[in-house]
């Protein structure tokens, strides 16, 4: 415990933003075939540094087959509310779940991240046992500690009972048990994401552990048996209190990004794939009159491509999918990012008017068909994917694989970790960074990347910017 | 005047002081008036939030104090229940010194419920605890001043004392509350609240502790 608050706890999205940049990432590491310990990888991106856009740091689980996907911090801005009485936490750990195993790590970044090291280890039993969840996800910390959604309910599949959130003491780390009170309709889960001072979460819809870990079930995904519900609940009450439905075609409703103002009752919903035209889309939610309401703001339509171009998967499509994978929006509500990890661009649309968003900027890398490398001349396989942005929105960060098995099935010659950064103009417009171009171990894959000091798509706040 | 004198005028400066610096503690609520008004983008609603900010301060104050002063007209046991609110006092304030925990019951309560948790949050911190060696100092030294009354009278003079002692505390609570709030909200910016935050645990649960125990010497003297 600090004497004072962190100095990384801000109290505002602006104080935020004019607080020093960041100099490190981290960036998990995920060994596609389990031959290998998946791993965290710390990467200097200091630009007057020696070491600059290079791994000076490697922490090395003990275990095989977690597949690493997203991670989190133990503690964030959110602690700076007296609501949540715990003002003096440090933000120290990154909280990593094993995806596959359903294990979760604790790592210690403190008294310096280059020597970064496991503090904690929770086994899957202790998960299991404790919340009836499986397949650990999406890390926020929030008033009640740790909160972490699940893919999986229990049972050898994970489809023993609905998957959902469990919470984490935010001090020892222990498991303490659901979060949910009454779930309602909720019977899928993927992310979540909350506005603190208005009191609501909410969560999405990917699909249960047999439709995806052994890949994608193309079956499933054209009878629309992915998640398309988006649900709001009562944060404190843990009460589903609306489910809206977002019509059985847009398949995958993955993630949640509520403006960080808490003044701003609007947020952005990705949605991967349209079935009856391979659109990915853009939702925008919001809240009005006590009820909240869900449009369809934007689409990015599928580009045609040759047979001999396209994996088995999509062969008989004649087409690419733009496959919305991620989103995340700049700390000042603005800039919206939306990763087309299927035709590889990395899209900026200017979100000032939240229900009209307008396409500011693109960059092209990757791509099923289109395979564009990186202006460095380096080949950058896969898509567009995990993408952070820096929290004075000037950097944008992204890594290029999905998940293990998918990315077998859309890009069959592999996917070497790769992760860029592009620079984001004041105004709108993208450009990637010629210098930045990190270097992974042979045979890792790369997912979400994580900031030092907090990030766009960690921290949430207790009091608006003006 | 004599020392003896002087007793009452320490006692209510005691109790408007542990007023102070409650309030002046973000801990007990003080940023969420200033989220308030910034929320609605009006003073107004800081100044709303800060009311039910102090009556659940008032409401925690009076739940902890007004047993004591039904026991304290107990003439007889007046003696035992000193020490032993005392000891109370001594005892949480070494709890407090052990378990650092913040209790989690409280981050379920709703930021609309801002009374309850005001009220909550004095409660499982001790903050009334505190007062309580005060009040009995200050029922005493009403006591000796009165000399002997009925025991129907005793109690609504504590009473009385009991409703003025957790007033007196609430106001200058608040007002220190509401000034950290109001220098935040229109002249220092957001900053301020983890500028003014500090990890006052330690120095609370010795607080309580010393408080406790300085009444108890004062009792067995």
């Amino acid at each position: 415990m600090n004497i004072r608050p962190d100095p990384t706890f801000y109290a505002s999205p602006k104080l935020a933003m004019e607080a020093p940049p960041e100099s490190f990432a981290y960036t998990v590491l995920l060994s596609p075939d389990a031959s290998k310990p998946d791993a965290l990888a710390v990467i200097d991106v200091r630009p007057d540094s020696q070491t600059y856009s290079q791994i000076v740091h490697t922490v090395t689980m003990p275990n095989k087959g977690d597949e690493f996907h997203h991670f989190g911090w133990n503690a964030c801005s959110s602690a700076l509310s007296p609501l949540s009485g715990h003002a003096f936490l440090e933000r120290r750990y990154l909280i990593i779940p094993g995806m596959r195993s359903s294990r979760i790590y604790i790592v210690d970044t403190k008294p310096d991240p280059t020597k970064a090291a496991i503090h904690k280890i929770i086994e899957p039993e202790e998960i299991f046992r404790k919340t009836g969840y499986s397949r650990p996800h999406t890390v926020h910390c929030g008033p009640e500690g740790i909160y972490v959604s699940t893919l999986g309910g229990g049972g050898k599949d994970g489809t023993d009972g609905p998957p959902g959130v469990f919470i984490m003491d935010c001090e020892t780390f222990e498991v303490l048990g659901r979060w949910e009170l009454d779930r309602g309709p909720q019977t899928l889960h993927y992310d979540f994401w909350w506005n603190l001072p208005r009191d609501y979460m909410v969560t999405s819809e990917w699909a249960l552990p047999p439709q995806f870990e052994n890949g994608i079930v193309p079956e499933d995904l054209l009878s629309n048996k992915y998640g398309h519900r988006i649900h709001f609940w009562d944060l404190r009450a843990r009460r589903n209190v609306q489910t809206i439905d977002l019509g059985a075609n847009h398949q995958m409703a993955l993630e949640v990004r509520p403006a960080h103002d808490p003044v701003r009752e609007y947020g952005f919903l990705g949605v991967v794939v349209d079935t009856t035209n391979l659109e990915g889309s853009i939702w925008t939610w919001w809240r009005e009159g006590g009820k909240f309401h869900i449009e369809k703001t934007a689409t990015i339509p599928p580009e045609p491509a040759a047979k001999e171009q396209l994996p088995p998967l999509l062969q008989g499509f004649g087409a690419v999918p733009p496959l919305v994978s991620d989103i995340d929006l700049s700390m000042d509500d603005r800039f919206l990012y939306v990763a087309c990890w299927g035709t590889g661009e990395m899209r900026q649309y200017n979100v000032h008017e939240p229900r009209r968003p307008k396409l500011a900027g693109s960059v092209r890398i990757g791509g099923i068909a289109r395979r564009t490398p990186h202006p460095n001349g380096k080949a950058f396989a896969g898509g567009p994917q995990m993408v952070e942005i820096s929290r004075d929105g000037k950097r944008v960060y992204w890594t290029n694989s999905l998940y293990s098995t998918w990315d077998n099935q859309f890009y069959p010659d592999g996917v070497p970790g790769a992760m860029v950064m592009a620079d984001a103009k004041p105004d709108g417009g993208l450009e990637l960074a010629r210098d930045y171009w990190v270097n992974f171990p042979d045979g890792y894959r790369a997912h979400q990347v994580r900031l030092d000091g907090g990030d766009c798509s960690t921290d949430s706040f207790c009091y608006p910017s003006v | 005047m004599s020392a003896a004198d002087w007793t009452p005028i320490w006692l209510w400066l005691a109790v408007i002081a542990s007023g102070l610096y409650h309030g002046i503690n973000p801990g007990m609520g003080w940023p969420l008036a200033v989220s308030a008004g910034l929320m609605e983008r009006s003073p107004r609603a800081l100044v709303s939030a800060l009311w039910p900010l102090t009556a659940g301060h008032l409401l925690a104050m009076l739940v902890v104090i007004l047993p004591f002063a039904l026991l304290v007209a107990i003439v007889e046991w007046q003696r035992t229940i000193q020490i032993g609110a005392s000891l109370l006092v001594i005892g949480f304030g070494l709890y407090r010194l052990v378990n650092r925990r913040h209790p989690r019951v409280l981050a379920r309560i709703s930021p609309a419920q801002l009374g309850l948790w005001s009220f909550a949050v004095a409660l499982a911190h001790g903050a009334g605890l505190m007062l309580v060696p005060i009040y009995l100092g200050l029922c005493r030294e009403a006591e000796l001043d009165s000399g002997h009354v009925a025991a129907g009278a005793l109690i609504n003079t504590n009473l009385g004392m009991a409703v003025l002692v957790a007033a007196v505390h609430a106001a200058a609570m608040i007002a220190a509350g509401g000034c950290c709030a109001w220098l935040a909200y229109r002249y220092l910016g957001l900053k301020f609240i983890s500028q003014s935050w500090f990890n006052l645990d330690t120095i609370w649960a010795v607080s309580l502790t010393l408080v406790g125990a300085i009444a108890l010497v004062l009792n067995l003297s």
